[in-house]
């Protein structure tokens, strides 16, 4: 007993000596639902930081993106999150600001590197409170298999009618599925095919202000249309695509089997590693030669401070870093895909990035239509998108009442819609 | 049960002239862990869960008392409403469901193993390896051998010539729910089974062979000796499928469909809606205040399952049974 | 039990033998549907990538042959750190269920007193909720107690959860024991501890198998609880372990199968030592009409 209280006592003196010599370490700990980047971030963002701020530790503990916001929510309800927190965008992080849960970091110098429309997705409506640093967005298109288009004398195309005819050849040939993509995971339909599509339809921001401002209904041509031509699409998804997951896409895709993948520019990464064959990419089709084209070009992730955290002062010197040209360049090409919003000017390595990246210069860009104010109410404009957008390459809607759904629901609520 | 409870007391009469001395402190001794460790870590929160159901959420994070207003959105507000019944319907096709094929797959299961065939323990212990498996691993293979991707289930079906019978059963709105359910049959089927296997072999050999004398067949014998028998042991399995069913349903919904109850909410059931209200996902913030309420509609649904049973149900077997 | 049979068996007449090949032919068939998912995914755990999609129902061949999945989930994965944590929970809640547990049962069924009645309701409510239910109520609590990220959180709440059915199934057992050989020990002068301990435990050891593989179950498999109270990376259990890591590597599905068959294991090994008890425990449960 006597051994055993000196023992402790030993310690004791070794833990307060240890903590005089590291008085000012702390480590940060980072919520993200990011779990595929767990390498990146411990392999090269971590070390990057630490070797710059000896003092601060970092330790990424992500959660499957299907549990983050419940997790988080619980987390942050309970005092135990994060000192760090990745943001999804707009009105997914602001209730976390409006509660107290986020803290504001408008005088971050670091914001000052980025442009206004990439603050807007993590700043207040009136844009005075900024609550997270913009980290990048996701730019979406369509990737193919370039061997099978050369093999079939196949050309990107550049319109809707190419679009059909290159599906069509693909079809006729049959040693390809055209089209990789499941309605079985329904965020698929509505981020790979809705809005990915439809901006071309409602001109991108202007389409989107518009039913902000209560000056287009969802049951207008151009937010029908998009639904149309995905209705068409189904006759080139793969058999049985109903019961098709987002992970049987990828492998349907990266195992050869299909030839066009309607894609969110994340996939970047994985693909260059499973695919064996090479792959290119071209924007969504546009209705005529010649008519402007828009890219859903999504401000996605972003990352702020829990305004409880122990340690703010490490936190926004984190902040500031994540903020500088130095992260953009390491994150961007450490996550070909991921785009940082940042105005420093960096190269990008990879090349199937470097097309997704190209479209910026060719299109308008624009955000997903549903994810800023639409989707503030009950019920949830982004959750009725995936459901409907679903259930039009289901079938079991069509795409007339597909949108008067998603009119009825936000006019239940909206006002701006309800006049 | 009378006999227990009039020789409970009896019996605690003599103990009490017995034990003039002894007190009461060795009962709280032996209650009193359970009931502190119980009473904190799952009655509190629960009643904390019921009491936030009357409450509404202020944007600034604060909660105002809000009577039964809560309750009333659920059921009677359109939007609310609609997710609400649907639900609770899913739940109860998904209870049907089991009621007509697990509890007579595990009956029947049950009943050729109490015939004690070769390798009875085999097939026991086999048959109850699916109960064991997280629902983690469960929804990933069984999504695996429906997935049309993957073709096992179809590549079995061609095999037997079956080919053109296979559909995307999880995918289709008619069929998602059904699927669903036989997977849940598959992984649960061992509990009824074992259950009422441990109650066929406890009916007494006097009375089998005494309806064997009496020159009933087999089938016989179990269908009207057998079974009035183990009728309130069928009645617990049918309550436990009962709570089950608004209990651990939706792990394994959530884990092969995710919180939405895809495809349009035909899979969606009171254990998701609960879920994606409490919690929230993507851009769609948790209320905890509604998902408290859709928690405490659930405990009332499954009270009043549970009473009608005790009450209508249970009275009838035990008489049955004397 | 056995004996009886064989004699029945011995006077069945010819039809009893197809008959037995019914039977056989029933159980078989559906063990066959219970266990071939399971031999699926440690069957196309060995196997690369295109062996698994391209030929799903073969044996892992000399082409399609790898451990590559196994390679990546113990290089990558913690795994064994996983398992002790898993292991720590599992084993001190179901202790602490059946032991508390036990006691409890033993008070409600042995002893008439005032609250008897309303405390046996009062335990036996938990069956019906599912605490999950409570979850953020419970976690301000863990704070409180300053347990978050550490294993005895877990542990609390997993006993809390599990306390119902265990007293539920033990005090019904309970009230079938016979009184004689308790009051034959009160007479020796044993202490009512004694008496549980050296006489009622000893008497209920089967049952106690069938709660602890009935408690056992949703302990291991649990993801929610380990997520949100103790997701850190030293407290990880092997559920949440694999969730992770499959959503880690989504396309790498070689280790993903890999993952799921190391998961799978030991929970098999554990069932295989109780499954003796279990079918003894839920007989003897069983036999008191």
């Amino acid at each position: 007993m006597k051994q055993m209280m000196m023992k402790t006592t030993a310690t004791a003196a070794l833990c307060l000596a240890a903590g005089g010599a590291l008085a000012q370490e702390v480590t940060l700990t980072i919520e993200s639902w990011r779990s595929e980047d767990q390498a990146i971030w411990d392999d090269t963002l971590i070390p990057a930081f630490e070797e710059s701020h000896p003092d601060i530790n970092l330790d990424f503990q992500p959660t499957a993106p299907t549990e983050y916001n419940a997790a988080l929510n619980a987390r942050l309800e309970g005092g135990t999150a994060g000192d760090l927190i990745t943001c999804r965008s707009f009105d997914g992080s602001l209730p976390l600001y409006d509660r107290g849960q986020l803290a504001d970091i408008s005088d971050l110098e670091g914001l000052s590197n980025f442009p206004d429309f990439a603050k807007a997705a993590w700043s207040t409506d009136d844009g005075q409170n900024t609550f997270c640093v913009p980290m990048a967005s996701v730019i979406h298109g369509f990737i193919y298999n370039a061997d099978a288009f050369e093999e079939l004398g196949l050309e990107e195309p550049g319109t809707v009618e190419e679009f059909f005819e290159v599906l069509e050849a693909i079809q006729e040939d049959g040693t390809y599925i055209p089209l990789a993509m499941g309605s079985a995971d329904q965020w698929e339909a509505a981020t790979m095919a809705y809005t990915n599509i439809g901006p071309t339809y409602w001109k991108g921001e202007e389409g989107r202000q518009a039913l902000i401002d209560g000056d287009a209904a969802f049951t207008d041509e151009e937010f029908v249309a998009p639904y149309e031509q995905m209705a068409r699409w189904t006759d080139y998804m793969g058999s049985a695509y109903q019961a098709q997951s987002y992970s049987d896409s990828q492998n349907l895709f990266t195992l050869g089997r299909a030839a066009i993948y309607p894609a969110g520019s994340w996939e970047i990464t994985g693909f260059t590693d499973q695919a064996f064959f090479e792959m290119g990419a071209f924007p969504p089709p546009v209705a005529a030669e010649g008519d402007t084209c828009y890219i859903s070009d999504h401000t996605d992730i972003g990352i702020g401070m829990n305004a409880n955290t122990d340690h703010p002062e490490a936190a926004r010197a984190f902040l500031e870093w994540v903020a500088s040209a130095e992260f953009a360049e390491l994150y961007t090409n450490a996550l070909p895909g991921f785009f940082s919003l940042s105005n420093a000017e960096f190269e990008v390595d990879n090349p199937l990035a470097q097309e997704f990246i190209s479209f910026r210069e060719e299109c308008e860009s624009t955000v997903r239509v549903a994810s800023q104010i639409l989707s503030r109410g009950e019920p949830n404009t982004w959750n009725t998108m995936w459901v409907n957008s679903a259930n039009v390459l289901n079938d079991s809607m069509t795409p007339e009442e597909a949108t008067a759904d998603l009119q009825q629901g936000l006019s239940s609520w909206y006002e701006p819609q309800q006049d | 049960m009378t006999e227990i409870v009039s020789e409970a007391s009896g019996h605690s009469k003599t103990k009490r002239r017995r034990r003039k001395t002894g007190g009461i402190s060795h009962i709280v001794v032996f209650l009193a862990p359970a009931v502190l460790i119980y009473s904190i870590f799952s009655i509190y929160p629960l009643i904390e869960s019921l009491r936030l159901s009357l409450f509404d959420g202020q944007s600034d994070g604060s909660s105002v008392w809000i009577g039964l207003g809560n309750y009333d959105r659920l059921l009677f507000d359109a939007n609310w409403a609609v997710r609400f019944w649907n639900a609770l319907w899913n739940n109860l096709i998904l209870f049907f469901i089991h009621m007509i094929v697990q509890n007579p797959l595990g009956l029947l299961l049950a009943a050729l193993l109490s015939l004690a065939p070769r390798f009875g323990g085999t097939y026991r212990t086999l048959i109850f390896v699916p109960t064991l498996l997280s629902v983690v691993i469960v929804g990933f293979v069984w999504e695996l051998i429906l997935s049309p991707l993957w073709g096992v289930a179809e590549g079995l079906m061609s095999g037997v010539g079956l080919g053109w019978l296979y559909a995307p059963w999880l995918g289709l709105e008619s069929s998602a729910l059904t699927a669903v359910s036989l997977i849940s049959v598959w992984q649960y089927v061992g509990i009824p089974m074992m259950l009422i296997y441990a109650a066929l072999l406890s009916v007494p050999d006097e009375l089998l062979d005494a309806a064997r004398v009496d020159g009933l067949s087999g089938w016989a014998i179990f269908w009207k000796v057998k079974l009035p028998l183990i009728l309130p042991t069928l009645g617990i399995v049918a309550i436990l499928t009962y709570i089950g069913n608004f209990t651990s349903a939706f792990d394994l919904i959530y884990s092969i469909q995710g919180v939405l109850g895809p495809p349009d909410y035909s899979t969606d059931i009171m254990g998701t809606l609960m879920f994606r209200t409490f919690f929230g996902q993507q851009t769609q913030i948790g209320d905890i205040y509604m998902g408290a309420t859709v928690a405490s509609m659930m405990f009332f649904i499954i009270l009043i399952g549970v009473t009608i049973y005790l009450v209508g149900v249970q009275r009838r077997l035990t008489r049955y049974e004397m | 039990m056995s004996t009886v049979d064989t004699t029945r068996a011995r006077r069945g007449r010819m039809g009893r033998i197809g008959t037995a090949a019914g039977v056989h032919a029933v159980l078989l068939g559906y063990t066959l549907i219970a266990i071939f998912p399971v031999l699926i995914v440690v069957m196309n755990s060995f196997k690369n990538r295109r062996g698994i999609f391209t030929e799903p129902l073969a044996l892992p061949g000399p082409e399609t042959f790898s451990a590559e999945g196994y390679a990546t989930v113990l290089t990558e994965g913690n795994f064994l750190l996983y398992y002790g944590n898993s292991l720590i929970v599992t084993v001190v809640s179901l202790f602490l269920i059946l032991l508390l547990g036990a006691m409890a049962a033993h008070a409600l069924s042995e002893y008439r007193f005032k609250l008897n009645a309303l405390l046996s309701i009062y335990m036996i409510l938990g069956i019906m909720v599912p605490i999950r239910l409570g979850t953020v109520a419970i976690l301000q609590l863990m704070v409180d107690l300053n347990l978050v990220n550490t294993l005895i959180s877990l542990i609390l709440v997993y006993t809390a959860q599990g306390l119902p059915i265990a007293v539920f199934i033990l005090t019904e057992f309970m009230r079938t024991l016979s009184r004689d050989i308790k009051d034959c020990a009160r007479v020796d002068g044993l202490s009512e501890y004694r008496i549980f301990f050296e006489v009622v435990v000893p008497l209920i050891r089967p049952v106690l198998a069938t709660v602890a593989v009935f408690s056992m179950i949703p302990i291991w498999n649990d993801l929610w609880f380990p997520l949100i109270l103790a997701s850190s990376d030293a407290t990880k259990t092997v559920t949440l372990g694999v969730q992770q890591f499959i959503g880690q590597y989504t396309v790498n599905w070689s280790a993903v199968l890999a993952s799921l068959s190391i998961a799978i294991l030991p929970v098999l090994v554990l069932y295989a030592i109780f499954s003796r008890q279990l079918i003894s425990g839920i007989t003897a449960g069983a036999v008191k009409g």
